[in-house]
């Protein structure tokens, strides 16, 4: 596990580096003056020069990716073009919205979609496996951008039963809760569908193994054995599919800040793009990719821990 | 049951210089792959998710490519008058905040994201096949470092690296291309890596080589006939993929340009006067649903049919 650990740590830092030098290199594949790109075209002359010098665009480009890597791997992500405030500061404020929306949305999705395929896998080719079956390949291929704007409108706009923007009162924790209920649906329910399926193809395959015979031979409750011992084994590539699959959340997730005008990380990107404040783009980029990364990691780790053959593949 | 089928030393099917078994006669084999060929295609036809989402396809390419022969208005004909119009006898599904005829913006539309998907998909094919069978085939460093490179790439949320991007450069149909072509070719790199490696170890590589074949040769002729064909299937999967980060950036404002008409500048407009009229993002989904749906119905049928194993592990 030791050995293991170390290879993952080193390759999940090994991407994290080529993400930062990515977001580098940006600025270069494009051709004309950095500070200029990075700023627009209507940035002050001043604002241009503060920013060619706080990025020392006077050095040669090697060092400046150093001292750019060196700074973002000790949390200094630069300061806004507009507020001079620094940008870890900025997407810090609002990494918490993000992170209680995907936790909500990821949240709701499981505790229905785990259930749904042990119950599909339980009695296959009954009308609820069929059901569940359509279901799930229609929720997948719903975009999630879309099942947002439908949502606001259906709930929001026509019912009005939601509020449409914004993320609550601070301090409110109950009309807090409201304003996440939209978007966190719109973002868990294509997860509903690949959850379901995910478990409902692995619980098959689990349930015929000899182990599962045995137990029920024993005369376990048939409850016990399906989630006791069952979906136990079955639930481990459903956790690699989650990890996989966080960075498509994290996609819906910027579309459902948007739509609803949460200010959370996407929200703050998308922003940050239209008023060209570079620096903001790559800071919540970096933050954002992180996470994915940071996701991946905890979910390979923890195949890791449950199943030692994993161990050795890598 | 004639006693010469097995070879009498060894129990196992005598085989002659040819390499088929003699007691198999050239018609059985040729009657045989008919028969299976035959087989395949009723279990299609009989399929009603396949049959779906064939007939979806066949709307898609069928509308994008009549568009403006069936068409009823200029895409970006004004009508005033009627402007913000619901579904009436002159607009079937309504017109937009300048009175443009939704419906003829939706069939041009369906060309926007018929370019893309086109372009986009096959482009990703092409390089994503050939760097994964160079992984899988080439030296060890290179299969390490190529690795390395797809995971940075797949380390981006989709949206988040366009973000990325489009603040740079600027919003434009090439730009959503790029994108889509580099996000999704570590996607069809991994699969034709995997299966390259499994192929690379077995005989008939082996007695390729020792036939004294090159590099090329081996990968063209004896690996590619191999990789390709879940590859297609998984392409019919990435069209939805596709065809939604499209109309997504569109939406953002961060692809399609107005006055294109695209279904996620439908939709973005429809958004913007959502509070007025619903029908602009109820017409602008519905065939972006259809599309995603019939494509991914179709490739599953095609999936379960020609490569069972596939379904399993997902």
């Amino acid at each position: 596990m030791g050995f293991y650990l170390l290879k993952r740590l080193g390759l999940a830092f090994a991407v994290i580096c080529a993400v930062v030098l990515v977001l580098f290199s940006l600025l270069y594949l494009i051709p004309g003056d950095p500070a200029t790109i990075a700023l627009g075209p209507r940035a002050s002359p001043e604002a241009i020069a503060r920013y060619a010098e706080r990025m020392h665009l006077d050095e040669p480009i090697w060092r400046q990716f150093l001292i750019f890597i060196g700074n973002a791997l000790t949390g200094d992500l630069g300061v806004d073009v507009f507020s001079e405030r620094s940008v870890t500061t900025i997407v810090g404020e609002r990494l918490g919205f993000t992170l209680a929306l995907v936790g909500l949305g990821m949240g709701w999705a499981m505790t229905l979609g785990i259930p749904l395929g042990c119950l599909a896998a339980v009695r296959p080719n009954s009308w609820l496996d069929r059901v569940t079956g359509v279901l799930s390949v229609s929720t997948i291929a719903v975009p999630s951008f879309l099942v947002s704007i439908w949502a606001l409108l259906i709930f929001a706009v026509h019912l009005r039963w939601l509020p449409a923007i914004g993320a609550g009162e601070p301090g409110d924790v109950v009309d807090q809760l409201r304003h996440l209920i939209l978007p966190a649906f719109a973002i868990g329910l294509s997860w509903v569908g690949y959850l379901a399926r995910m478990v409902r193809a692995s619980m098959l395959e689990v349930m015929g193994e000899t182990y599962i015979r045995s137990a029920r031979a024993f005369g376990l409750a048939p409850r016990r054995v399906v989630f006791g011992y069952a979906l136990r084994v079955a639930i481990l590539p459903t956790i690699t599919l989650i990890g996989m699959g966080f960075g498509g959340l994290i996609s819906s997730t910027v579309f459902a800040e948007i739509i609803f005008a949460r200010p959370g990380i996407g929200k703050l990107i998308f922003d940050a793009v239209m008023a060209r404040n570079f620096p903001i783009v790559q800071g919540g980029v970096l933050v954002a990719t992180g996470l994915y990364i940071l996701v991946v990691l905890i979910s390979d780790l923890l195949i890791a821990w449950f199943d030692p053959r994993v161990r050795e593949s890598l | 049951m004639s006693e010469n089928r097995f070879n009498t030393a060894t129990g196992l099917p005598a085989i002659d210089a040819s390499g088929v078994p003699d007691h198999v006669a050239e018609a059985d084999i040729r009657e045989s792959a008919a028969r299976e060929r035959r087989e395949k295609l009723r279990m299609f036809l009989t399929n009603w998710q396949g049959m779906t989402g064939l007939i979806l396809v066949i709307l898609f390419f069928a509308s994008a490519l009549l568009a403006p022969w069936i068409a009823p208005y200029d895409p970006n004909a004004l009508d005033i008058p009627a402007r913000l119009s619901g579904p009436t006898l002159d607009h079937i599904a309504g017109t937009d905040q300048l009175g443009r005829d939704t419906l003829s913006r939706i069939l041009y539309g369906g060309r926007v994201a018929l370019k893309i998907a086109a372009l986009g998909v096959s482009i990703a094919l092409v390089v994503g096949v050939f760097l994964g069978m160079l992984a899988g085939f080439g030296p060890r460093w290179l299969d390490s470092l190529l690795l390395l490179l797809f995971d940075t790439v797949r380390a981006f949320p989709t949206i988040v690296l366009a973000l990325a991007t489009v603040a740079l450069t600027g919003p434009s149909l090439g730009m959503v291309l790029a994108i889509v072509i580099i996000t999704s070719i570590p996607q069809y790199a991994r699969v034709a890596r995997t299966a390259t490696l499994s192929l690379r170890n077995t005989e008939f590589i082996l007695a390729e080589r020792a036939f004294g074949a090159g590099t090329a040769r081996m990968l063209w002729h004896h690996i590619m006939p191999n990789v390709i064909g879940p590859l297609l299937i998984l392409a019919a999967m990435e069209v939805p993929v596709v065809v939604t980060v499209e109309a997504g950036l569109s939406f953002l404002g961060l692809g399609v340009l107005p006055p294109t008409a695209s279904w996620g500048t439908i939709l973005n407009e429809g958004y913007l006067v959502i509070r007025d009229t619903p029908w602009m993002v109820i017409a602008g989904g519905i065939p972006l649903i259809l599309t995603t749906l019939g494509f991914t119905f179709l490739g599953e049928a095609l999936r379960d049919i020609f490569d069972p194993r596939m379904g399993k592990g997902r």
